[in-house]
């Protein structure tokens, strides 16, 4: 456990590796980059391992660091950061291998993406308000490079409209976190010493404090409607981006309102509740029918990112133990999947094909040309529906529990949007691999495509293991998570009916 | 607990089989053909060694497994065995072999199509067999995936669009059967079937679901009733079901209907009304106008078919709808004696056995006739056939009259226990279905004297081959238990009949 | 014109002035002021080798002499300066060498040796000796702005400044802009040194003293009055101009095009932070009763809500305007505008949380801005005026520069763990300390906080051409000279030290 601060140094010492081992031969890069993000994973295992759940995080490291300011270097780990790391380290690691035909520039590409995985590792850790936003406006750098030196459609613009809305999402987690701290006497950064403040702040203060830092990262989470960021974005990124922009960094935003903006503001929670509510589930609609809709299937699959976070924040909002237990294990469940799902639209099949219009690709049948991608596919899309075995069943099962229990017009909603996930994925699974209707005979002009290669199969098969592994035995993770619900910052706003 | 896990062994050779035949990416046509018939026969296998220790007496569920499993979610793996789903085994045992002998010329693909048949199988087998909520909608659900890439890989050209309406529509009826189902749980903590039924039946279930208030509680009863009623199908969800079964060659509709058909079935006679008793009985007369409406609308519906793939399509959706009349004439009341309700839910379960054995067999016997007709399956594109092919003349007929119900085959018995059930509590509806029993009668003789009396026209005018080879053995076992099972149907009825006794004991009499 | 007015005053105020117990402290005196000194020393020697040694030499190794030595000065000064430590007030107050001052005096000759050093990558001046000198003078005219405790001094050594500042805008004589930029400098600036001036005689004639501590005490007694309000207007005028505050910002981006790089670093950097520590000190220590209150909505009367006033303009118009700029020179103008805004929030806050904050910022924005232009020196080597445009690949034709130039802008950017970040972070902490959101202060904090979020726009456009944008077909070679790379480097790493740090500097205060 102690060593779980060293995933952040090892993958900042990876970044400046791999800049000096791309001068020498990009082989060399991505090798570094390969054997750090798959040791910071190890340690994470490793940890994960000898991890004993408890209530109370467990204290890694606590320095001084600004005494003038209160804010210390205070780094900590509960069974959610643990369930999170996890998640990092294979996404980072699946991400590295399905980046591995990256030519141009590539030290400076896995420079980028290891500062990246420091930043989001930081996150998970910090137990400290200060050190937390300053590791969560770490990450927005390197998005913005990733995305737009080795991005395709409209790189430049998505990767700023993506940098923008991070930036001013946290510009106003910023602004409340401040206000919140400035009012209670502005003596220290620690989560706890800033609830038992807020607590005594009166409620309309609370109510605006909650507003401006639960919105500020709901805006990284997707959550309607401050998610139009993610569908370009995700589109523009390059497939290993995409991978841990909508895997990872979108859990981001959903840990810092379930970490930080939850226990500091309870009276906020309660008074904004069925607001989030609905923009959750009007997100997990609307994304969805749009999803539906879509001519190319990344679009598909980054709207289907969209309506999955609602999930995810829909469980926030139902703020009883069984609902978030489910958002947290389906952020780890469409950390997994969505990184599946991107890792074949944009590496298996768009690095070959060249095209991602289902109109052209119905005419392909490239289910006989890439059978290994399409079976991945198949099982992707499975999991992305919330289908039985993979780990978005029970983390979905779980979320509409909590959410009925909240307010059984809510957990209907959501009900509805598990089958419009259905239609689409059903849709993009079809029309990409399958062929539309009547299309058996064998395509003309069907040239043989390169065949998937081992970083390919490898990461796939990572990812598969994880959802599938995850999906039957969900206890794995669900031990971790729910004792960490009984924290007693958790305690005050999270409460309900036992799990 | 037993010693050896005959029901997990069960559901899971199968997809052992699957996996196998996946691990070996050059095996021969012939290699995987025979590979997948020797793990569906397992099923079988399996079947007879739980009929060996099986007690037909013993009440509650036999060779039970039961573990934890997630716990955050009370959630067990469990498995157990009664009458009801012990006939269904071996109905699934019998129909899936069948299927893959009825494929046995299939040129495509040999080897996917044996995977997605096996898995298909093993997810039939886990619906019957599991007793919790968490594992038995992954068993549901799964079983569409195979179903899907079954009928839109090597099926006809319409398959695509049937498959895609196939999956939509019972993923609707899933996810209000999953809502459903996260209201039980959320009322009563627990996803166990048997612990759901026991807390109905003392009347807790329904005080805590009407603590939801509103339309809340009438809603969960209507979310766990769709999800079931798709699958059936129950009129009106059944439009999926022509193009469906249509579209699938041979070897898959004769599992689907067999099997597939049974479980929503199986799902009303498990589910629905030991969790929902009082309201079925409250919705009792709307829900017999329904499976009235599959009766009599399927058989007029399969008249005017040309189609004759869809003509047994619809004549399927008849038929399975008389075990639901039967159900819901039971839930419906008042009985005036035990006996009359044994005999309708006795009835029911036999029906399911009969049909999916005729129907699988009618469904063989017009993928022989397509097959010869080149894709043609048209009732005005054969004639005279049994001139031609008298064999196969005689083993289809016989498979017609055991669906017309004749007695001394095995369909009679079933429509005849049910027909004696539902006359003693609803004799209205009892006189409305019998007219499905005629129109049956008429498109089956129609379909017989336009196909193979007559002179020899169309197809059958060219090369017409006799049934041969892999078909004629499945045809001619299926015929074979058609005889036996019309003869000495207490083979099948003593392994039910105190289950039965036991339902309808449990039920109100004046 | 200036000395005598200083002459004739000197004569009435030797009376008034108290004298220590033990009598005037020369001695004192002269170590405190030991770094202008060594400056001074400094600037002499560089005239007199040049003269006497290297008259025909090229204007290259003149200037590297010229240069050499001026670090030697600087360097020579800054171990004075560091020696002589906070030892208090100075020769009866006229100096005091406080925390704030050593620290502000320590900053301003690093970066002085930071300019010096990106000088040697930048274009050489035409007179490369007087250059170097020029730049000494007025660095001893910041320590001294830093170390004023006296009306006098502060307007003499804002003066010296000054007057250097000018003439170095106007060094470069091959562009026309350098000669505009230089008028338009010298004009604004001698119209707010004559305000400033005058304000400094109103306060002189309202309270009969020239010290701060002393005009605190008796403003005190005498409380508000409309010749206060006018000597306050004046002097928040010349603040305004110094610190290139809207609406008195009008000079900064013509200046900032026309000076050459090495001029406009040491305008933006060291300028910008001897301005504000001496306003800081004129304001709160001397002129603090007069300060007023933004901490709640209904403010009190008084400077503090002109500078607020002052603060959100400059907030809006900085970023706004940065946002259309295709000249790098102008939106490090703008950019320099609207973190005037922000600092000056900072000097508001000083009251209450002590000048720490805003010498963090201040220190660690003049560092960025300095090797910005220090960037834009090396690549405008070859002539001209710097088009953001004209960064293009800039990663793949110079990595080192581009990847300063990544830092540096990233920290004016606010993005952590740069030291920019931390700057503000504290200035904003400490303001809605003041009073929530309930109050001016607070409402500014918020404002600059979603500003930085436009912000952001420009500065990635400043960096996605150096790093994005493909290098053109026939790139320009960049030379960096050894030295100018060094600084550049050393800039970088402090940036991200103090960043990872930021008690280096906070924990002073």
């Amino acid at each position: 456990m102690r060593l779980l601060p060293w995933t952040i140094y090892l993958s900042l010492a990876g970044a400046m590796l791999s800049l000096a081992a791309g001068r020498r031969s990009a082989a060399a890069a991505r090798w570094v980059a390969l054997g750090t993000a798959a040791a910071a994973w190890g340690l994470v295992l490793a940890a994960a391992t000898g991890f004993s759940p408890s209530a109370l995080p467990q204290t890694l490291v606590d320095l001084d660091w600004i005494p003038s300011m209160g804010g210390r270097y205070h780094l900590a780990a509960d069974g959610i950061s643990m369930t999170l790391l996890v998640l990092t380290g294979l996404a980072a690691t699946a991400g590295i291998l399905f980046s591995w035909n990256i030519g141009e520039r590539t030290g400076e590409f896995f420079a980028f993406y290891l500062t990246l995985i420091a930043g989001v590792y930081g996150v998970f850790l910090s137990a400290d308000a200060l050190l937390f936003f300053v590791f969560y406006e770490l990450a927005i750098v390197p998005k913005y490079f990733l995305i737009a030196i080795w991005g395709s459609t409209n790189r430049e613009y998505g990767a700023m409209k993506l940098a923008l809305y991070s930036f001013a999402g946290s510009a106003l987690v910023l602004a409340g976190l401040l206000w919140a701290y400035a009012t209670g006497g502005a003596h220290s950064f620690a989560l706890a010493d800033l609830a038992s403040a807020a607590a005594r702040f009166p409620a309309g203060q609370q109510v605006a404090m909650f507003a401006l830092v639960f919105f500020g990262f709901a805006v990284l989470a997707g959550l309607f409607p401050f998610h139009t960021w993610a569908p370009t974005g995700h589109v523009a990124a390059p497939t290993g981006a995409s991978m841990l922009l909508a895997g990872v960094v979108m859990k981001l935003g959903a840990y810092g309102c379930l970490r930080v903006a939850m226990p500091l503001f309870p009276a906020g929670l309660a008074f904004w509740q069925p607001a989030i509510a609905w923009l959750a589930i009007i997100g997990i609609l609307y994304a969805g029918l749009v999803a539906l809709v879509q001519d190319d299937c990344k679009f598909v699959i980054g709207y289907s990112s969209v309506s999955h976070m609602g999930f995810v924040m829909l469980g926030l909002a139902a703020a009883n133990p069984r609902a978030v237990a489910g958002a947290v294990l389906q952020m780890f469940s469409h950390g997994v999947i969505a990184g599946l799902l991107f890792a074949v639209v944009g590496r298996m099949v768009y690095d070959r094909t060249h095209t991602r219009r289902l109109g052209d690709l119905r005419l392909l049948a490239l289910y006989r040309l890439l059978p290994f991608a399409a079976t991945v596919f198949v099982i992707a899309g499975l999991a992305s529906m919330g289908f039985p075995g993979f780990s978005g069943f029970p983390a979905e099962l779980s979320i509409l529990m909590g959410a009925w229990q909240a307010s059984p017009l809510w957990a209907a909603a959501a009900a509805l949007g598990v089958l419009i996930a259905a239609a689409f994925t059903l849709r993009v699974v079809q029309l990409t691999f399958f062929g539309g209707s009547g299309s058996r005979e064998t395509p003309a002009a069907s040239a043989a495509l390169p065949p998937i290669s081992w970083p390919e199969r490898t990461g796939a098969l990572l990812l598969i293991g994880a959802a599938v592994v995850i999906g039957l035995k969900p206890d794995l993770l669900l031990n971790w998570i729910v004792p960490s619900l009984q924290s007693p910052l958790f305690k005050a706003v999270i409460k309900g009916g036992a799990p | 607990m037993t010693a050896c896990p005959i029901l997990s062994i069960a559901i899971f050779a199968p997809w052992a089989g699957a996996l196998l035949l996946a691990l070996v990416p050059r095996a021969s046509p012939a290699l995987s053909r025979a590979l997948a018939l020797v793990a569906s026969l397992s099923t079988l296998l399996a079947g007879f060694s739980a009929i060996a220790r099986f007690d037909p007496n013993a009440a509650g569920y036999q060779l039970v497994e039961r573990h934890a499993w997630v716990s955050a979610l009370n959630a067990h793996y469990c498995l157990g065995l009664d009458g009801l789903s012990l006939v269904l085994v071996l109905l699934t045992g019998i129909v899936a072999p069948a299927g893959l002998l009825a494929s046995w010329r299939q040129p495509r693909e040999v080897r996917l199509f044996g995977i997605l048949y096996l898995v298909l199988q093993g997810c039939a087998l886990g619906v019957f067999l599991a007793l919790d909520f968490f594992h038995w909608f992954l068993f549901w659900e799964l079983s569409l995936i195979p179903a899907f890439f079954l009928i839109k890989l090597w099926g006809g050209p319409g398959a695509s669009r049937a498959a895609y309406q196939f999956v939509i529509y019972t993923l609707a009826g899933s996810a209000f059967l999953l809502l459903g189902f996260v209201a039980l749980f959320v009322a009563s903590g627990s996803l166990d079937f048997d612990e759901l039924s026991r807390l109905a039946a003392t009347g807790g279930l329904s005080n805590r679901l009407a603590a939801l208030g509103g339309f809340w509680p009438k809603a969960v009863f209507l979310g766990v009733f769709l999800g079931l009623a798709v699958k059936v199908p129950l009129f009106p969800f059944h439009t999926w079901l022509p193009p469906a079964y249509a579209e699938a060659p041979a070897g898959v509709s004769m599992f689907l209907t067999g099997v597939m058909s049974k479980m929503g079935v199986y799902g009303f006679l498990r589910i629905l009304w030991p969790i929902f008793p009082s309201e079925i009985h409250a919705a009792a007369t709307p829900l017999l106008w329904l499976a009235l409406g599959g009766v009599v609308l399927g058989a007029f519906a399969a008249l005017r078919q040309r189609d004759l793939k869809r003509m047994i399509a619809y004549s399927s959706i008849n038929h399975v709808s008389y075990c639901l009349l039967a159900l819901f004439a039971v839930a419906a009341g008042p009985l005036k004696s035990a006996a009359v309700a044994s005999s309708a839910l006795g009835g029911a379960i036999l029906q399911m056995f009969n049909h999916g054995l005729s129907a699988s067999a009618l469904f063989l016997c017009v993928g022989v006739l397509e097959a010869r007709g080149g894709g043609r399956r048209g009732i005005g594109d054969f004639g005279g056939a049994r001139s031609a092919a008298p064999v196969f003349a005689g083993l289809c007929g016989i498979a017609m009259f055991s669906s017309i119900g004749l007695p001394g085959l095995n369909g009679f018995v079933g429509e005849f226990l049910i027909f004696r059930g539902v006359f003693g509590i609803v004799p209205w509806a009892a006189a409305t279905a019998c007219m499905g029993v005629l129109v049956t009668a008429l498109f089956y003789l129609t379909f017989w004297q336009r196909v193979f009396h007559g002179p020899r026209a169309g197809v059958s005018a060219g090369a017409f081959p006799d049934i041969a080879g892999a078909d004629r053995v499945a045809l001619a076992i299926l015929v074979a238990l058609m005889f036996l099972f019309g003869i000495a149907p207490q083979l099948l009825v003593g392994l039910f009949n105190p289950l039965v006794t036991a339902w309808a004991g449990g039920l109100p009499t004046p | 014109m200036f000395f005598g007015l200083f002459h004739g005053i000197a004569s009435p105020l030797a009376g008034s002035q108290p004298l220590a117990a033990a009598g005037l402290d020369y001695a004192g005196l002269g170590r405190a002021l030991l770094p202008e000194a060594a400056l001074a020393a400094g600037a002499l020697a560089v005239l007199a080798v040049d003269i006497a040694l290297l008259r025909a030499a090229g204007t290259a190794l003149r200037f590297r002499a010229a240069a050499a030595i001026a670090a030697v000065a600087v360097v020579a000064a800054l171990a004075f300066c560091l020696q002589t430590g906070s030892s208090g007030e100075v020769f009866g107050g006229v100096l005091v060498l406080d925390s704030l001052g050593t620290a502000a005096r320590a900053a301003l000759l690093c970066l002085t040796l930071v300019v010096l050093g990106v000088s040697a990558g930048a274009a050489v001046p035409r007179r490369p000796a007087e250059y170097c000198a020029i730049i000494l003078f007025a660095t001893a005219g910041f320590t001294l702005m830093a170390a004023a405790q006296q009306l006098l001094l502060a307007f003499l050594a804002l003066e010296l400044a000054s007057l250097s500042l000018y003439v170095l805008a106007g060094f470069d004589l091959s562009r026309p802009e350098s000669a505009e930029a230089a008028m338009k400098y010298f004009l604004l600036g001698a119209i707010s040194s004559a305000f400033l001036l005058f304000g400094f005689s109103l306060i002189y004639g309202l309270t009969g003293t020239i010290d701060l501590t002393q005009i605190a005490i008796v403003l005190a007694r005498q409380g508000p009055s409309p010749l206060l309000t006018v000597a306050l207007v004046m002097v928040l005028v010349a603040f305004g101009f110094k610190a290139a505050a809207a609406p008195f910002h009008l000079w900064a981006p013509d200046v900032y095009e026309g000076a050459p790089a090495p001029s406009a670093a040491l305008i933006a950097s060291g300028s910008k932070l001897a301005g504000l520590v001496l306003f800081t000190r004129l304001l709160w220590p001397g002129l603090g009763e007069a300060a007023g209150d933004v901490s709640s909505a209904h403010f009190g009367a008084g400077w503090l809500p002109v500078l607020a006033i002052l603060s959100g303009a400059s907030l809006l118009l900085g970023n706004l305007a940065a946002l259309v700029q295709t000249s790098l020179r102008r939106l490090l103008a703008y950019s320099a505008i609207a973190h005037a805004g922000a600092l000056l929030l900072g000097v508001i806050v000083v009251g209450s949380s002590g000048p720490g904050p805003v010498f963090y910022y201040a220190a660690t924005y003049a560092l960025a801005t300095a090797g910005a232009f220090g960037i834009v020196g090396i690549l405008e080597r070859t002539g001209g005026s710097l088009q953001i445009a004209g960064l293009a690949g800039l990663s793949r034709r110079s990595p080192p520069l581009a990847g300063c130039l990544l830092v540096f802008i990233l920290s004016l950017a606010g993005v952590p763990p740069l030291a920019g970040f931390f700057g503000k972070f504290a200035v904003f902490a400490a303001a809605l300390k003041l009073g929530g959101v309930a109050g001016p202060a607070g409402w500014l904090a918020v404002a600059a906080i979603l500003l930085s979020a436009v912000a952001l726009y420009y500065y990635l456009i400043v960096v996605k051409q150096a790093f994005v944008a493909p290098a053109p077909a026939n790139p320009a070679p960049i030379t960096v000279s050894p030295v100018a790379a060094a600084t550049l480097v050393v800039a970088a790493a402090a940036i991200i030290v103090l960043g990872v740090f930021p008690s280096l500097l906070l924990g002073l205060f």
